[in-house]
């Protein structure tokens, strides 16, 4: 399958030719869209306090793992963790970054952000096409009190494959065991209903276009357009609003400690305040790196991506924060896994 | 146009008698032409053995099915084309559908009908048509058409003509906006400045001694257009309208925009649909090195390459069959 490497080597040369990536001290990295503004960002931070550049493709988390896999850049980034079996043969590290979240928009005349609640089974049977109309019962019973209009629901997702979908399928897998055995969780998958649009972009064009539309988004669109946000009943049965705060508590809740390369569930967790679909984005390095000192500008990039500055940079994009613990973590396995010539590249 | 790129026999003597001898410099030119050419060969011929390479494993596993199996499920990794190369050919034929009467109007206005000053302006204006980016189109398609057809185009049609049995298949399911039809309005347009820019030139290829006999006979204009330019031109004019339907079949960004992307299977024109392109263009970014995915989309790739060559190479046959004879 050379023409998708060829492909992509070439996204990356050209990428790094145009911005200015003559200084050999800069870091390449690719892979998935959903983080790329917040990377984007701790890039431009970074180069002016270190004076080193980082030029991230946002390719697809597909794109960036192989990418990674070819080693034709310096760290690749996906949505969706990388199977264990895959990161052990292709002597690759996974850490996550930083936590992001999807909402479910409508578009409901007289109904507001906040409104409506909606659950895991409702919502896996809207889209599956065994919901079809607003007022139907089982929405009523979650919304006593709200008017519900006889109309059709038109579920809208994302066209191209992604890691929202990915999440956002997982959630619906964990939510009802019909859609798990019938659809299933990937980056993209046989919807069994509805219409699929492009992007974070044209899920929210569809649903402001299409009256009674039902659409998922990443949490940080939605903030940044002021979208028509529903609150989701979550595992502990309680409403809960889609709030940083909210994600916070899905992101403690999750079993870190026995996550296997970082790749903790934060879907549906137990927590009374949890947001149910949670999820954190990660960052693949090679544990052997070819060249050590590229390697070990990455991890300082990452670094200072986890310090103050990095949190605020997130934070003001409406992404949240890894919990410290974590944090820490992570640094430990930069140091216990990534060597050249039997030595850590990087160390504190 | 096609008569000079094909070259004429006539021109051969010519150039074998002005052979280049003696010098250096003209072998080498000569020798850089023979490379232009066959370069086009070359690269045409590794980008089909590339994507049929590519394919191959995705067509061993699934079989000759691939071709018109409907499933297209990542999870269960389950792939077939049937779904997409129906999307493909439906939303090319509903463009050519509506394109070829606007392109005969059009044509025929321009060369026959038109006073001089509209001419140009009218002219350009279906070039300018051809030079806006597929990506304009998508999102015009997407921010304007979509909802236009959502809110006064499909419900009175749904309602009116949903009920009929038969015919109403076509048009059921709630009013979205995006699907077949409106991805083949889209492309419609797109193809439109291709198939009226061949039209005018078969239409000014016309010899007036025969469009002026007819009127001295007391022909109509509809009756001349009829009976005079369209039979004279027809082949080439078949040609042309291939042409479209060959650009109308690989067109991607557009149709992404404004299909609906639902990898299945509906009767109805405006159920959301996909085509090749614009899976391709949906599933590519993650779909994994050595996945099946991916053997998948490369094999949807060259069917597309053959269903393109196909109808390219029919174009081809009409228009020189008719300027040969």
């Amino acid at each position: 399958m050379k023409f998708a490497n060829i492909l992509g080597a070439a996204a990356i040369a050209v990428g790094s030719l145009v911005s200015g990536g003559a200084f050999a001290a800069d870091i390449n990295g690719a892979g998935a869209s959903f983080p790329a503004p917040v990377y984007q960002a701790w890039a431009a931070g970074y180069k002016a306090k270190s004076g080193t550049g980082m030029n991230y493709q946002s390719i697809g988390s597909g794109g960036g793992q192989n990418q990674i896999v070819n080693r034709t850049v310096d760290f690749g980034a996906s949505d969706a963790p990388m199977a264990d079996d895959k990161l052990a043969s292709n002597n690759l590290l996974q850490f996550p970054t930083v936590i992001g979240s999807v909402v479910a928009i409508v578009n409901l005349e007289g109904i507001e952000s906040g409104q409506l609640k909606l659950s895991g089974p409702v919502l896996a049977e809207i889209y599956q096409g065994k919901i079809t109309k607003w007022n139907d019962p089982k929405i009523a019973e979650l919304n006593k009190g709200v008017k519900l209009p006889e109309l059709a629901i038109v579920p809208v997702y994302r066209s191209d494959s992604s890691g929202t979908s990915f999440v956002f399928t997982s959630y619906l897998a964990a939510a009802s065991a019909d859609w798990k055995s019938n659809v299933g969780a990937a980056t993209s998958v046989q919807w069994p209903t509805g219409a699929g649009a492009k992007g974070n972009e044209g899920i929210a064009g569809t649903v402001k276009n299409t009256k009674g539309a039902i659409g998922f988004v990443e949490y940080v669109y939605a903030a940044a357009n002021k979208l028509t946000t529903t609150d989701l009943i979550n595992k502990a049965g309680k409403a809960v609003k889609p709030t940083e705060a909210a994600f916070m508590a899905a992101a403690s809740a999750a079993d870190w400690k026995n996550a296997k390369n970082f790749a903790a569930s934060m879907i549906d967790t137990a927590g009374e305040t949890a947001w149910p679909i949670v999820s954190a984005t990660y960052i693949l390095l090679p544990k052997n790196p070819s060249n050590a000192a590229q390697s070990a500008e990455a991890i300082k990039f990452f670094d200072w991506a986890y310090g103050k500055e990095g949190d605020e940079i997130a934070e003001k994009l409406h992404y949240i924060a890894l919990p410290d613990s974590v944090v820490e973590d992570v640094r430990k396995a930069w140091k216990a896994e990534v060597k050249a010539d039997g030595k850590a590249v990087w160390t504190n | 146009m096609d008569a000079t790129l094909g070259g004429s026999s006539a021109d051969t003597a010519l150039v074998t008698s002005h052979k280049p001898t003696g010098k250096i410099s003209d072998p080498i030119f000569v020798g850089l032409l023979w490379a232009s050419g066959i370069a086009v060969l070359l690269i045409l011929g590794l980008i089909i053995a590339m994507l049929f390479e590519g394919g191959l494993p995705a067509l061993r596993e699934f079989g000759i099915s691939f071709l018109w199996s409907t499933s297209w499920n990542p999870v269960t990794e389950k792939f077939g084309a049937g779904v997409m190369v129906f999307g493909t050919l439906l939303s090319a034929i509903i463009a050519v559908i509506v394109a070829l009467p606007l392109s005969f109007g059009i044509a025929f206005f321009l060369t026959e009908i038109a006073p001089g000053p509209l001419r140009r302006p009218i002219g350009v204006a279906i070039q300018l048509l051809a030079a806006v980016p597929s990506i304009i189109y998508g999102m015009w398609g997407f921010f304007v058409v979509v909802p236009l057809i959502a809110a006064y185009v499909q419900p009175p049609l749904i309602e009116w003509l949903g009920p009929i049995p038969v015919l109403g298949a076509l048009f059921q399911g709630p009013p979205l906006g995006a699907g077949m039809l409106t991805a083949g309005l889209i492309l419609a347009l797109m193809i439109l400045p291709f198939i009226t820019a061949m039209f005018v030139e078969v239409l000014e290829s016309v010899p007036p001694m025969l469009k002026e006999s007819a009127f001295g006979v007391g022909a109509t204009t509809f009756e001349v257009y009829r009976n005079v330019s369209v039979p004279y031109g027809n082949t080439a004019m078949v040609g042309a309208v291939m042409l479209g339907l060959g650009r109308a079949l690989g067109e991607t960004m557009a149709v992404t925009f404004v299909i609906g992307n639902a990898t299945r299977m509906s009767a109805s024109l405006f159920a959301p649909g996909a085509t090749i392109a614009s899976t391709i263009a949906n599933e590519f970014p993650e779909a994994s090195m050595g996945s099946l995915k991916l053997q998948s989309l490369l094999q949807l790739g060259f069917i597309l390459f053959v269903i393109s060559f196909i109808v390219l190479a029919l174009s081809r046959m009409l228009v020189r069959s008719k300027i040969k004879g």
